[in-house]
């Protein structure tokens, strides 16, 4: 294929491929390994096993989000399990030569949140982590994936992974966003759009002009949920906005060198008449707030709108949206906006940046929490927080009755000590609605941007965000 | 470094219907605080077996020490907890028969040897009453021959033949298979500017 014709993802991958593998899997050399102490510890264990060493040390960076609590992170953790898990990845990353950005360094957040303001996360890498949400970094223009553990085993010991090459699909986002409505509302829209499932198979290359006037922090936001439409990766092409993102970073390239980088960054770039396997096109004029209302992050309505009807979907998918129905405890036709919420979460790899933050606020000095609602901020890193700091967040947010807490991902998996309880309805800004997700069996989580949490979190109920914006 | 060969997976039938069953489902966040895969097969599914109050296939007598799960469409989507597959797999199971999976769920199942077959929408939906009705039945799932066996009838699989290959010829442990390139792993890396920190 001519070089003109070839998009990122085939150049990305085209210059990372060790070999070609019997049928359809390629050897692909990995860039970027990022770990954190979830998914690393028992890859660390199966290399002992193997009496392997880790061949790129230098090539993997830790860090601890999961399982962090985020009221206090003073040592030992409270919980033993969680202690364990982050002594574990302390012990394994010492023996390597592994660099660990601890909470004692003042670097340690979410692995999505820290890759990118670090500036180890650049356009025309290859990028593996163990989580799905690994699709952020794709914001750079870097091919960008989750693993399972045996992978981010494989990943120690050869720093490659065995792959089938994805089909990439182009979603060109046209139009203008209306004010209150965000880039996640965008990709909301698109996996409205195109289902959970239409991205398997598909690296998603999103583009246009809304896409190109996006703030890199908003980039990350639409990349970060490829993966719950099915797309394994997802990415958008370097440009002026990715070079001055990552300009005086601390692991950015200087002088020579960055001029070096960022040749290399913008030839990364899909060609002027670059193939696609497929082409998608949204038009965002028309966008509003949007909700999730289910047990997917499919099943998502505006903030205008009612909720659907069993009998408006295709017959395969009536079991499954029944199914969310009775979980969620509500019913066909009822309006979103008004509905009572218990638990307001703004933070996670989704939406824990300082932007993010900032929107919130915005909203959040509007009100104040009532009482029957628990509202948690929580940065996505430890620099975010210092930087929040620096503008006076914590106190605005404080003030209306929210929580400010410490980096990590919270209330997004509950792994930590921030979980709903019982049937609570929490709006939250983070990236799965999914049954149970948000750490109580019976929990009901409801998708949307920070600016429309904290909306409803200071109203106590789903509320429209634009009657807040001036 | 096991060198299992996956020609033919036979035994019995599990049938777990539904669509997008995520892997936050098959094994709650909370289990995932460890350090090794020793116990998350006790809890698979713990709280849609919790709710479903007796009435999930895995506490469904006559599913007991079935090996083979029926599934729907796009399983195990979410996150990429191989915490799912090694529950699934401590909990017998040794392969997956669906309407589609998720991408690294499935990459999870093959490091772990368990193959992932498809098969069209009608012939799930068949495969899925024949093991409702005779559950004790054997079950097949036959790689060479790329078909699906139970109570007389066979349904053609679907599997992308490069992960068909690793898994009949016991290469699915990829560590090994990666090894192999030698040095070549080092060439490549020395050929991407970054790694070089863009050196002239």
């Amino acid at each position: 294929m001519s070089p003109t014709r070839k998009n990122l993802l085939d150049k990305v991958w085209d210059a990372h491929t060790v070999r070609e593998l019997p049928g359809d899997q390629t050897q692909l050399f990995i860039g970027l390994h990022l770990i954190h102490e979830v998914t690393s510890p028992q890859a660390f264990s199966m290399l002992r096993e193997m009496d392997r060493p880790v061949r790129f040390p230098e090539r993997t960076f830790a860090t601890v989000d999961h399982i962090i609590p985020t009221e206090s992170q003073a040592r030992p953790l409270a919980d033993d399990l969680a202690e364990e898990m982050m002594q574990a990845l302390e012990r394994s990353t010492a023996e390597a030569g592994i660099e660990m950005f601890g909470p004692e360094k003042g670097e340690q957040g979410i692995v999505h949140v820290i890759g990118p303001e670090m500036g180890l996360t650049q356009p025309g890498m290859t990028i593996a982590c163990g989580d799905s949400h690994t699709s952020t970094h794709g914001a750079f223009g870097a091919v960008a994936f989750g693993i399972g553990t045996s992978q981010v085993r494989d990943v120690l010991a050869t720093q490659c992974l065995t792959l089938a090459r994805p089909k990439v699909r182009r979603i060109e986002v046209t139009g203008r966003l209306a004010s209150g409505v965000y880039a996640k509302d965008v990709i909301l829209a698109i996996i409205r759009e195109l289902g959970v499932k239409g991205g398997v198979g598909f690296a998603y290359e999103y583009g246009g002009p809304v896409i190109e006037a996006m703030t890199i922090e908003e980039r990350l936001t639409v990349c970060n949920m490829s993966i719950e439409g099915g797309a394994r990766c997802g990415y958008i092409n370097p440009d002026d906005a990715t070079i001055e993102y990552l300009r005086g970073r601390k692991y950015s390239p200087e002088g020579e060198a960055w001029d070096r980088a960022e040749a290399y960054w913008r030839g990364v770039a899909s060609g002027p008449g670059a193939h696609y396997d497929e082409r998608v096109t949204l038009d965002s004029s028309t966008l509003a707030p949007s909700v999730t209302w289910g047990i997917n992050p499919e099943q998502s309505i505006s903030i205008d709108e009612k909720l659907p009807r069993v009998d408006a979907v295709s017959a395969e998918n009536q079991p499954s949206i029944e199914e969310a129905y009775a979980y969620m405890g509500l019913s066909p036709g009822e309006p979103i906006i008004g509905t009572k919420i218990d638990v307001a979460f703004i933070g996670s790899c989704t939406n824990g940046r300082i932007s993010d933050l900032r929107e919130a606020a915005k909203i959040a000095q509007q009100g104040q929490v009532p009482a029957h609602v628990k509202a948690l901020v929580v940065p996505g890193s430890q620099a975010v927080a210092r930087q929040a700091e620096a503008e006076g967040l914590p106190e605005v947010f404080r003030a209306a009755g929210f929580q400010w807490r410490e980096a990590g991902c919270s209330m997004c998996l509950a792994m930590n000590p921030d979980k709903l309880v019982g049937r609570e309805v929490c709006a939250s800004s983070s990236n799965r609605n999914f049954k149970g997700r948000q750490g109580s069996p019976t929990g009901r989580t409801l998708l949307m941007s920070p600016a429309m949490v904290a909306a409803a979190a200071i109203r106590g109920e789903v509320s429209d965000v634009r009657e807040l914006l001036q | 470094m096991s060198e299992v060969i996956r020609k033919r997976i036979e035994g019995r039938g599990c049938v777990l219907r539904g669509d997008d069953i995520d892997t936050d489902r098959i094994i709650p966040a909370r289990f995932l605080r460890c350090v090794t895969f020793d116990d998350v097969g006790e809890h698979a599914f713990e709280d849609d077996r919790e709710q479903a109050k007796g009435d999930h296939p895995f506490d469904d007598e006559r599913y007991r020490g079935a090996n083979i799960m029926i599934v729907g469409q796009n399983f195990g989507c979410g996150s990429s907890r191989e915490h799912a597959p090694q529950a699934l797999m401590r909990s017998g199971f040794d392969a997956f028969v669906g309407g589609s999976f998720a991408e690294i769920f499935f990459g999870n199942c093959t490091a772990l040897g368990l193959p992932c077959v498809t098969l069209s929408p009608g012939d799930l939906s068949a495969l899925m009453d024949s093991v409702t009705v005779g559950p004790d039945e054997q079950l097949k799932v036959d790689l060479e021959a790329r078909e699906v066996h139970h109570r007389g009838t066979g349904w053609a699989l679907a599997i992308p033949d490069g992960i068909r290959d690793q898994l009949l010829e016991g290469t699915w442990n990829a560590t090994a298979v990666l090894l192999g390139a030698g040095d070549a792993i080092e060439e490549t890396a020395k050929r991407l500017p970054y790694v070089t920190g863009f050196s002239a």
